[in-house]
């Protein structure tokens, strides 16, 4: 097409991606300085801006509305205009949004750690911040939503666009639900069934959906053939659009919230996971016979590790989501391995993935180092694989210390040496970003290491 | 130019995908339980403050001049007042966060925390929006009340573990003077813990 130029703005994908990487480079500095209060090493004790209940905060929201929207928007922003043809409604609205989202992350990070955080959960932002968002996210909508429909009277939408489309609507849906009718309107139970959902539509409309789309995009360009079968494309977005909006309350089991709607939430979390093994199938048989592009190539090795991820998590889910698993693991860290996993283990290293196919293009360099790619994505994958079983054991201990009648310091007892390996993970997950970020400057810059030669220089030397 | 096909028009995805399943689900999940729930009468905060609370008026006893010039005397006004302060620190705090707010029948939490939770206990204005929370790395709060003297709540909120030598909690400094002396935060956040569960009768708050 001749007029491909005109449609794409390079620039804003690339100011999303730099605006993604800052904000997840502010949400690892939080997650560390949390891990370290609870080995006792927190390094702010007496600051109250900085106080660690605060810096859990910042962790969380930092990483959903800075790093993953931004992140999941530079690849809407670099699909849309080649999917359908047709560019945003308009540039300078683009810009608008991104500046937008910017301030108002800036905003929310000031927010809580200025004390007005809304007892939501994923939905820390502030009362005062929640109607821009709202207003932002019904921009967003109007910009993407255009050049969906023009393409939608041309010929059917692809999968990606389905999944968009979705994402577009579900999201000003969800915020709007979580975040003003539990605040004002609906207390108590009732309230925990709207927030239960909330925290889980945030991932499970939001993210997931952009993710998928992404994937549906990115993968069969890379590989260069089509998804395996279109009809398994279609059950993976209905599946998920049906049973998604249906099984937030899975956050609050064995909670004062009537019984069917926890009896309801379990059937839907363990449909999904039918949903998602045949999204995996659909997947990995796109793969067949082509293996060798997860060792050659990294964007893919990226999103297929992401994606056996998502399926452990989502097995995980369908399990841990019983009421009997529940009286177990709720309330304790097992969650909070099970959220990390989703959260940096899928999305993180899809846009990651998605990063490290279009940096090149974006700065119409080669990569500096493939080596360091490597090293980045070794660091990463084993980090977060340590922090998983780490969090997750301690769960089980945490569970049953409660359970045995044990004195509650136990489970904090017991926790500890979980908790200094949980620290030791995150700081791996920090170095491999610190050298993928670094890969990308050098990239940037116009460098490229001579590896063949250096690999070369090692063998005679040895 | 290929066929063109309902389920994958702009329009099918939308109003189906996009709102349709998002109502049902919100019908079902959430209205479901809004509608049912409805029948509790909600409290406001004065309604709760109507009786003043032993331990709030111990503190305006343990801490006579910190008291009158935080919040003057043990009023029902004064105490609603507290209530609400306490709980907002509480949520600022991310309390909330690592203390959750309900006793689940199972896994011996009757034993541990006292009697089950039930929704009516949450259809007041304290909890809007809710509290449960989703992770216990310090102990369930919500029979918090009149198990743990004032004194005690003081010293845990000023240094955690000079009373809790393997606890993990933050300090919280700021919530008292120069001195070390209760401000009218301190007053509110050891109001507020010492309410949760304060509308228990004593016999089921054994543990």
């Amino acid at each position: 097409m001749e007029h491909r130029e005109n449609i794409m703005d390079y620039n804003i994908v690339k100011a999303h991606i730099l605006a993604a990487l800052l904000f997840l480079g502010v949400s690892l500095i939080a997650g560390l300085l949390y891990s370290l209060q609870f080995t006792g090493d927190y390094p702010f004790r007496s600051v109250e801006f900085l106080s660690p209940g605060k810096i859990r905060m910042l962790h969380t929201n930092a990483v959903a509305y800075g790093w993953l929207l931004n992140g999941l928007l530079a690849g809407v922003y670099w699909v849309v205009p080649r999917l359908t043809g047709y560019p945003p409604l308009s540039r300078a609205l683009s810009w608008f949004i991104f500046w937008v989202l910017q301030l108002l992350v800036l905003a929310t990070a000031v927010g809580i750690l200025a004390g007005y955080a809304q007892a939501i959960e994923w939905g820390e932002t502030p009362i005062f911040v929640d109607p821009f968002i709202t207003l932002g996210l019904i921009l967003l909508a109007v910009n993407f939503v255009p050049p969906i429909i023009r393409a939608g009277k041309d010929a059917p939408l692809y999968v990606s666009l389905w999944y968009f489309t979705g994402a577009l609507v579900w999201v000003i849906l969800v915020y709007i639900m979580g975040n003003y009718l539990p605040q004002f309107f609906v207390p108590g139970a009732a309230g925990a069934a709207i927030t239960g959902n909330f925290i889980h539509d945030l991932v499970g409309l939001l993210v997931t959906p952009l993710g998928w789309g992404l994937m549906y995009f990115f993968v069969p360009i890379i590989i260069g053939r089509p998804i395996w079968s279109h009809s398994l494309s279609l059950m993976g977005f209905w599946g998920l659009a049906f049973f998604y909006p249906m099984q937030g309350l899975h956050h609050f089991m064995w909670s004062p919230v009537p019984m069917y709607v926890q009896y309801s939430a379990v059937v839907a979390t363990i449909a999904i996971e039918v949903v998602v093994t045949t999204v995996l199938a659909n997947f990995i048989l796109t793969l067949r016979g082509n293996g060798d592009y997860l060792r050659h190539n990294f964007p893919i090795r990226w999103f297929y590790t992401g994606m056996i991820f998502y399926w452990i998590t989502c097995f995980q889910c369908a399990i841990q989501v019983t009421l009997t698993v529940q009286k177990l693991i709720h309330f304790t860290d097992w969650v909070v391995g099970h959220s990390h996993l989703v959260m940096f283990g899928v999305f993180s290293f899809w846009i990651i993935g998605m990063i490290t196919e279009l940096w090149p293009r974006l700065t119409q360099n080669q990569w500096y180092s493939e080596r360091l790619h490597s090293w980045a994505y070794w660091l990463n994958t084993l980090g977060l694989a340590l922090m998983f079983i780490t969090l997750t054991i301690a769960g089980v201990v945490q569970g049953v210390t409660w359970w045995g009648l044990n004195h509650f310091m136990d489970s904090v007892v017991f926790s500890l040496p979980f908790w200094y390996v949980r620290t030791i993970s995150g700081l791996m997950i920090i170095a491999g970003i610190a050298i993928f970020v670094f890969n990308m400057w050098m990239t940037a810059r116009g460098h490229v290491r001579d590896e063949a030669r250096l690999a070369q220089e090692q063998t005679v030397a040895t | 130019m290929e066929k063109k096909t309902l389920r994958e028009s702009f329009g099918f995805i939308l109003l189906v995908a996009g709102i349709g399943f998002f109502v049902v689900g919100f019908i079902f999940q959430m209205l479901g339980p809004v509608v049912f729930l409805n029948k509790i009468p909600m409290k406001s905060v004065e309604e709760m403050a109507s009786r003043v609370s032993p331990e709030f008026t111990l503190l305006s006893e343990d801490y006579p001049e910190e008291f009158r010039k935080a919040f003057g005397e043990p009023t029902p006004e004064s105490y609603a007042q507290a209530l609400l302060e306490g709980r907002d620190i509480y949520i600022a705090e991310g309390c909330w966060h690592c203390h959750s707010q309900y006793v689940r029948p199972i896994a011996n939490e009757p034993l541990r925390y006292g009697a089950v939770s039930v929704a009516s206990e949450y259809q007041n204005e304290l909890q809007l929006p809710q509290l449960f929370g989703t992770r216990r790395v310090g102990p369930d709060l919500i029979r918090e009340a009149g198990i743990r003297s004032n004194d005690w709540h003081m010293q845990h909120l000023y240094d955690p573990q000079s009373v809790e030598p393997k606890s993990v909690m933050p300090a919280y400094p700021w919530l008292f003077d120069e001195d070390g002396r209760p401000t009218r935060r301190a007053f509110s956040m050891v109001a507020y813990l010492q309410w949760l569960g304060s509308w228990q009768n004593p016999e089921e708050k054994e543990r």
